[in-house]
């Protein structure tokens, strides 16, 4: 566990016990089987808000409480290990993120307040294809009267059902797969032309496909310069996948605890399971396994908010580790506890479909260690 | 039993073409077997006629004897069938647990009257099987069931409750394991047989994490066994379990040979990862992972041949068996995980029109699948079977 400061530790405390009491793994399952679209419960997020969270890495003048990437990333562990579903990730951090890094001052005036107090939630519409490839942007943003037009479709966009502003990546020259020539956008989601289909994914979290058919923005839509929005992006990026890491951090412990706990009261045999030394070596492999990953989450949160330039390194690092212990550990948790392990009313499913959900979103395993490899120049 | 009676395979491949292009129905060429889906609806009148044409030649069973209702066929007779079969786009629709465990331990360890009573209805697909085996208390550790079946002179009254019990809800009678003495672990207990119809019996489906409820929680209160179908002696069935249980995990392993149908990683890579200039799957990372799979795949494929060719004489599965279902259901599993993360976002959809089919197909595969490496005995049952009875290691197991 990093050392933490005072302000970060009453963070944590405060995440802790608000998931456990009001956002237990029984609320997940309830937002599940109400089918809420969004795949998140507007009131939770809204305590959420009230309690600053989606304001912690913006700047005060925004209305945040700018404590940072590793303090988010305390709350998204405890959120984790509940399985909370939220827009945190994809506006408290993705959207804030690319406004504070990218945004004009008017722009931030106009968006940060209204994101950090949850009324606005923000999105990113990154992707295009079935994997994630930031630099593969075909959807146009072609020069209009008004500003631009844009056209194409973003698909997999994390909370885009929920969002009310969206961050678009959009080609204003070259080819899919430039990274020069990408540029943000800022675009409402009501905005004319962009329609919206929910993808229903095993992990019951909110996403969409989106289609943006000649949508008119203004040229003070465009978020950072025109032709390099791709450093701000992958700053962007980098942040989301940090954040995203630390929630997959908690849920794996939990994963791991609720599995080490069956170990200790499951009988077979005559002695309980955890004394078979097939099942010990396996769980001591786990927990070492996530203390390293911890090491390596909290070390990619410290190196943005020490604004290093490791960061891009120990995120992929971060993101590839992470996302290999997390898919060990909901496989084990299933196979350590048998056929009730199998059932719908069992947590382990969700621990399951929330791994594979969270190892593919903003890049699996092979993508980022592909990127830690070409990073270090091999 | 000698292939063709020396007689030609290729006039015997004749036949069957030419029975097989008479009798199946057109309409369902292609068609996925119903056998095979787990929410069971009313068969069509196409599906009922073509289960009970093949079910009155044997050809559902075909090396099962012909005087208890199967083909009498040899292995390469049965070889070219089902060859014909697929040729003409048909399913085989006679299955199921009957056929897979019950008949080829029926066989073994049945008496003549009770192997000419129910294995006719398994070889026409007349009647469905479940197993009750497993209890709450009794997973892994199987002889610690405690479902108790009271002698009542001509008859057996059964009390308890098994789980897990796949396709209960659909069967029409169970085979299964009861205690018939309690002062014994392993020799306390029988194996019987009994109707699912009859009052007492309670089915309630469990929903599973792909989000179908093939099996249930069952419960027995006062349902009655005849004496004539207790299977082998009293308080001796525990190694007809066991028998049993190698002809399940025989079936399960064969998941690794082939015939898990779909396409080949390598299409599907293709498709959804792309290629680089040279044709190769244009990720390297994913692509060596993907060549592992196919060389496990093959190694796999390669000893199942040699386990066959060297059984040969030797009748159905053994020791070995253990091997091949580890070996099998870990294959199968990875090649489950493999095919999401190579659909990628698409390979993470749980309903509705924005996945393909085939997408949504692969989710809820890879979320069953999961289940391979549980029943049967798990993974680590088996690992413990391979430790102990082929490699001669201790047990410090409290297994009495
Ligand atoms: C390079 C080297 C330097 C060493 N230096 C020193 C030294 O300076 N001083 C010193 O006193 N000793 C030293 N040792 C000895 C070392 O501590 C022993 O080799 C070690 O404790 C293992 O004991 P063993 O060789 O008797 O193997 P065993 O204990 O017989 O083990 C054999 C195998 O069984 C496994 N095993 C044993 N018990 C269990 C269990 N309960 N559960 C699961 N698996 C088990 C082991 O992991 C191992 O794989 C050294 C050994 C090596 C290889
Ligand atoms: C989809 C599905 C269908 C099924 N269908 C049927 C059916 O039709 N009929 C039926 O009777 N049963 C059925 N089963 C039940 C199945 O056989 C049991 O789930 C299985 O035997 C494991 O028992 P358990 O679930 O109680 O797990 P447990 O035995 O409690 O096992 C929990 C964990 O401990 C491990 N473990 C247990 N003992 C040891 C040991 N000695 N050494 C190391 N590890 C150990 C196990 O491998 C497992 O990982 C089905 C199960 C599933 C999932």
């Amino acid at each position: 566990m990093a050392v933490l400061n005072e302000e970060q530790s009453m963070l944590r405390d405060a995440a802790k016990s608000w998931t456990q009491e009001k956002s237990p793994v029984t609320a997940f399952r309830k937002m599940r089987d109400s089918g809420i679209e969004i795949g998140y419960d507007g009131k939770a997020w809204n305590e959420m808000a009230e309690m600053g969270w989606a304001g912690v890495i913006i700047p005060e003048e925004y209305g945040g409480s700018a404590f940072g990437y590793l303090s988010i990333g305390l709350i998204l562990e405890e959120m984790g290990r509940t399985l909370t579903a939220s827009p945190l990730i994809a506006s408290g951090v993705g959207a804030a993120s690319a406004l504070v890094l990218g945004g004009s001052d008017t722009q931030k005036s106009e968006w940060l307040p209204k994101i950090a107090d949850g009324s606005v939630v923000g999105a990113l519409a990154v992707d295009e294809g079935a994997h994630h490839a930031p630099e593969k942007v075909a959807l146009a943003a072609t020069k209009s009267d008004a500003g631009y037009s844009l056209s194409g479709t973003k698909s997999f966009v994390i909370e885009g059902l929920a969002a009310s502003l969206l961050v678009v990546s959009a080609r204003t020259s070259g080819q899919p797969g430039d990274k020069d020539g990408i540029t943000l956008f800022l675009v409402p989601a009501d905005a004319k032309g962009v329609s919206r289909k929910r993808l229903a994914l095993a992990d019951s979290r909110g996403a969409a496909n989106i289609t943006f058919d000649k949508v008119e923005v203004g040229a003070d839509a465009v978020l950072g310069a025109v032709d390099k929005g791709w450093d701000v992006l992958e700053k962007t990026l980098d942040r989301v996948r940090a954040a995203l890491a630390a929630e997959m951090l908690g849920a794996a412990n939990q994963a791991f605890e609720t599995t080490l706990d069956y170990l200790k009261v499951r009988v077979q045999f005559g002695q309980v399971i955890g004394s078979f030394q097939a099942l010990q070596h396996r769980a001591a492999k786990m927990f070492t396994d996530l203390e390293l990953a911890r090491s390596a989450v909290e070390a990619a949160l410290q190196a943005i908010d020490a604004d290093s330039p490791d960061v891009p390194e120990l995120v992929s690092l971060s993101k590839a580790k992470m996302g290999d212990v997390f898919h060990l550990v909901s496989n084990e948790m299933v196979q350590m506890h048998g056929g009730i392990g199998m059932t719908d009313a069992h947590d382990a499913g969700f621990y399951l479909k929330r791994a594979r959900a969270a190892e593919a979103a903003f890049g699996s395993q092979s993508y980022h260690r592909d990127r830690y490899a070409r990073i270090n120049g091999y | 039993m000698a292939d063709f009676g020396g007689g030609d395979p290729e006039a015997f491949r004749k036949e069957v073409r030419e029975w097989v292009d008479a009798n199946f129905p057109a309409e369902l060429k292609s068609r996925p077997n119903p056998m095979m889906r787990e929410e069971r609806a009313e068969p069509s009148e196409a599906q009922e006629a073509w289960r009970k044409a093949v079910g009155s030649k044997g050809w559902g069973t075909p090396t099962w004897p012909s005087q208890y209702g199967g083909g009498g066929l040899g292995t390469a007779e049965a070889r070219i069938i089902q060859q014909e079969f697929g040729r003409a786009g048909a399913y085989n629709p006679i299955g199921g647990m009957g056929v897979m465990m019950f008949g080829p331990t029926l066989l073994e360890y049945g008496t003549e009257d009770q192997k000419l009573e129910h294995m006719p209805l398994i070889c026409r697909g007349d009647v469905q099987w479940c197993q009750g085996f497993s209890e709450p208390g009794a997973g892994s550790d199987l002889a610690a069931l405690q479902t108790r079946a009271e002698d009542k002179g001509d008859h057996f009254l059964i009390n308890g409750q098994k789980i897990w019990t796949s396709g209960a809800q659909y069967a029409d009678w169970c085979f299964c394991l009861v205690r018939t003495d309690t002062s014994k672990k392993h020799e306390g207990i029988s194996f019987v047989l009994f109707s699912m119809h009859q009052p007492g019996v309670e089915v309630r489906p469990i929903k599973l994490i792909a989000g179908n409820s093939p099996f249930c929680e069952t419960f027995f209160t006062d349902v009655l066994a005849e004496k004539k179908n207790l299977v082998g002696p009293l308080n001796g069935g525990w190694s007809i379990a066991k028998r049993l249980l190698q002809h399940e995990r025989g079936g399960l392993s064969g998941a690794g040979g082939g015939g898990m149908g779909g396409r080949s990683l390598v299409d599907l890579a293709r498709e959804y990862v792309g290629v680089d200039a040279q044709g190769r799957i244009a990720d390297p990372d994913l692509r060596t992972r993907v060549v592992h799979h196919e060389i496990e795949g093959r190694s796999f494929q390669q000893t199942a041949v040699r386990v066959m060719l060297e059984s040969k004489g030797n009748s159905g599965p053994s020791a070995a068996t253990s091997i091949m279902k580890n070996a099998g259901t870990s294959w199968m599993q990875l090649r489950q995980e493999l095919t999401l993360e190579i659909m990628g976002h698409q390979g993470l959809g749980w309903e509705g029109d924005t996945f393909k089919p085939e997408e949504l197909g692969a989710v809820r595969g890879w979320l069953g699948g999961k289940a391979f490496t549980i029943y049967g005995g798990s993974q680590e049952v088996q690992s413990n079977i391979i430790s102990k009875r082929i490699l001669g290691l201790p047990d410090l197991t409290q297994n009495n």
